[in-house]
């Protein structure tokens, strides 16, 4: 396999000189876009750490253990702890819904799906003021049963789990449109139940697209800032999200505490690249698994 | 098993697939659903499967109505067009599947789903190949797993869906004398859906012609040849020569042909048309009666036959087809002039 991989990238590589622009565009091209890249994303990150690290390790540790960062670094995982699996199932609903049924207001149930990313999270997260508000249309009866949701844990939750519902759903669909139902179908005549058809058969299919999509839902839950800023209230080792703090934090000028807690956030940004890293490859790898089907071995 | 379709009918929106379908099929036959695509023939075995539900009508099962039974509760097997195997599992696990899928309580143990998975994959004769993944298979082979798979659950009707559409025709030869053979061994009543009417000749028991959602004709391979029901049958069928005209006092005059016609004595002219296949027309050099003059225009040797393309006074072409020593006796080349005479004619009145 790896003996063939490389065999093909060598030819492109020849081609590529033979038919493509000279040695001097390509330099000055791959120039920029590392320079770009350098300028905009790796000299960021490093200044996040160095920063953090300015005051020495101790200090660093310092800011991380301080009781309100922790705090915040337990919300952020709680919210993204929920969020995540309810769009997990919402996800695998609609994805299903899409792909595998025709019904009316499909089209308009696409469309909707996309709606978190059109509009700007701190409209996301006033919509849930306005509902669930004091003179919100939910609010009363919130407050009649002693729920409290803005300015509260479920807010939080809540605007989280909008401003991140569209990736697993938006990662699923084209997968499992792409595979179709005759396999459910055979799994049917072969007599196998709804549960077994979906376990056995539409799951295996469409486990990396929903890797993938939790991946991507689940640092968007975790980085989250606009919406939750708004529901939040901003009650420090209440309320408090990793990003809000790292706000507050700046605002006092504490910079190396808010750089410190910023490079947990990066941290977590980082190993979800690694991952994701990891799933596009075996997704590439399953890829050519199918696309060897196209070249048949003599029966 | 054997399935009684009765007054099926199936509409999507404004379009009818299936228009008042009625067919039997007998236990152990092997009958062929033949028509062209869009015909309505995979509707009909997707609603025996239970994939679809009728509109109208009914589908026994030994007598027993089948309509509202789920499919995995109507033992049949289904081998769908394009296989649909599995393409997570290995061959040997897209073939346990319908016996890992029961109910604890009838699943066999593992060493017994073993054996029959093996023995089925002796059967089809890819025993080699258990641990191989579907997309590493050539169609032929992933045919094969398909048919192993729907046998697996030992079904009491065995439905196949262009069973040999997606091959090239060397493998498609192979396989079907390979089906052939295999359903003299074990029986199962069998139906199949195909466009080719070569391949629904050769292979199958029982012939029902479908178009546009109805029974032209339910025969065998050879009342559908030799008594063709309507026109669609005998254009479906095969290359054929129409010679357009009418039918009038127990004559057919077509075009340039004149032939009795006792079917129709009536002295009111009806429209008709007769048609005659390549193979069914002689050629000679001298007017023997009963034909027509015509032009040769092209002639082609293809194997043991030749193909010689003639046309007749009004310049429409005519396509025969002789055998070589046929041919031999006469050698018409391009240009020359020859006596055309259908041995065999099929007249058929149009309208009404």
């Amino acid at each position: 396999m790896a003996g063939y991989v490389h065999a093909h990238t060598g030819q492109t590589s020849r081609r590529a000189s033979r038919l493509t622009e000279p040695p001097i565009v390509r330099v000055l091209l791959i120039a920029a876009a590392l320079g770009f890249l350098a300028l905009f994303l790796v000299l960021p990150l490093a200044t996040v750490f160095i920063e953090a690290l300015s005051s020495g390790l101790g200090a660093y540790v310092l800011a991380i253990r301080e009781p309100d960062a922790l705090a915040a670094l337990r919300l952020t995982l709680l919210a993204a702890a929920i969020a995540v699996p309810s769009n997990l199932v919402f996800g695998v609903c609609a994805g299903w819904a899409i792909a595998k049924f025709d019904f009316p207001g499909k089209q308009l149930l696409t469309t909707l799906i996309d709606l978190p990313f059109a509009v700007s999270p701190v409209i996301s997260g006033m919509v849930f003021v306005l509902l669930f508000g004091r003179q919100g249309v939910l609010g009363p009866w919130a407050a009649d049963h002693d729920i409290k949701i803005v300015f509260a844990v479920p807010g939080i939750v809540l605007a989280t789990i909008f401003v991140s519902f569209p990736f697993i759903a938006r990662e699923i669909i084209p997968v499992m449109e792409a595979s179709g139902t005759q396999e459910e179908e055979a799994a049917r005549v072969l007599g196998a139940g709804g549960l077994q058809t979906f376990f056995r058969v539409t799951l295996p299919n469409i486990k990396w697209g929903l890797v993938y999509g939790v991946i991507l839902c689940n640092a968007r839950a975790m980085g989250e800032f606009g919406a939750v800023s708004v529901v939040s209230g901003k009650i420090r080792g209440v309320t408090n999200t990793l990003p809000l703090h790292v706000e507050i934090l700046y605002n006092e000028y504490a910079f190396q505490a808010a750089f410190a807690v910023s490079s947990l956030l990066a941290f977590l940004a980082i190993v979800t690249l690694i991952v994701k890293t990891v799933v596009e490859r075996r997704i590439g790898l399953s890829a050519q698994t199918e696309a060897g089907a196209a070249r048949p071995q003599a029966s | 098993m054997s399935i009684q379709v009765s007054h099926l009918t199936k509409r999507y929106g404004g379009f009818v697939a299936l228009n008042d379908v009625s067919f039997t099929v007998r236990q152990g036959e092997l009958l062929a659903l033949l028509g062209p695509s869009g015909g309505g023939k995979t509707t009909l075995l997707r609603i025996i499967a239970g994939l679809e539900q009728p509109d109208e009508g009914s589908v026994l099962f030994d007598g027993d109505d089948a309509v509202r039974r789920d499919p995995r509760d109507r033992g049949v097997g289904f081998v769908f067009q394009h296989y649909a195997l599995f393409r997570h599992m290995t061959v040997f696990e897209n073939v346990a599947f319908g016996l890992r899928v029961r109910p604890r309580e009838h699943r066999p143990a593992e060493a017994d789903i073993r054996r029959r998975v093996n023995e089925l994959l002796s059967l089809v004769q890819l025993d080699y190949l258990g641990t191989r993944y579907p997309s590493q298979l050539s169609g032929g082979q992933r045919q094969r797993v398909a048919l192993a798979r729907a046998l697996a659950v030992e079904p009491k009707v065995l439905l196949l869906d262009e069973p040999f559409g997606a091959l090239d025709a060397k493998v498609r030869q192979e396989l079907r004398r390979w089906l052939r053979r295999l359903h003299a061994e074990i029986h199962l009543t069998s139906v199949f859906v195909t466009h080719d009417q070569e391949e629904a000749l050769e292979l199958a028991n029982r012939v029902v012609v479908i178009n546009e959602g109805r029974i032209e004709q339910d025969g065998t391979p050879e009342e559908v040849v030799e008594h063709p029901a309507s026109p669609f049958v005998v254009n479906f069928l095969g290359q054929v020569n129409i010679f357009h005209g009418r039918v009038q006092d127990g004559k057919a005059l077509l075009g340039p042909l004149a032939l009795e016609y006792p079917e129709h004595p009536s002295t009111e002219a009806r429209t008709a048309a007769g048609y005659s296949r390549p193979h069914e027309l002689a050629v000679s050099r001298t007017d023997e009666g009963g034909g027509l003059w015509a032009v040769v225009t092209d002639v082609r040797m293809a194997g043991a036959i030749v193909k010689m393309e003639v046309t007749d006074n009004e310049r429409r072409p005519i396509q025969i087809e002789l055998g070589r020593e046929q041919y031999e006796a006469i050698r018409a080349i391009i240009g020359e002039l020859v006596y055309v005479k259908p041995r065999k004619v099929r007249v058929f009145m149009e309208g009404k």
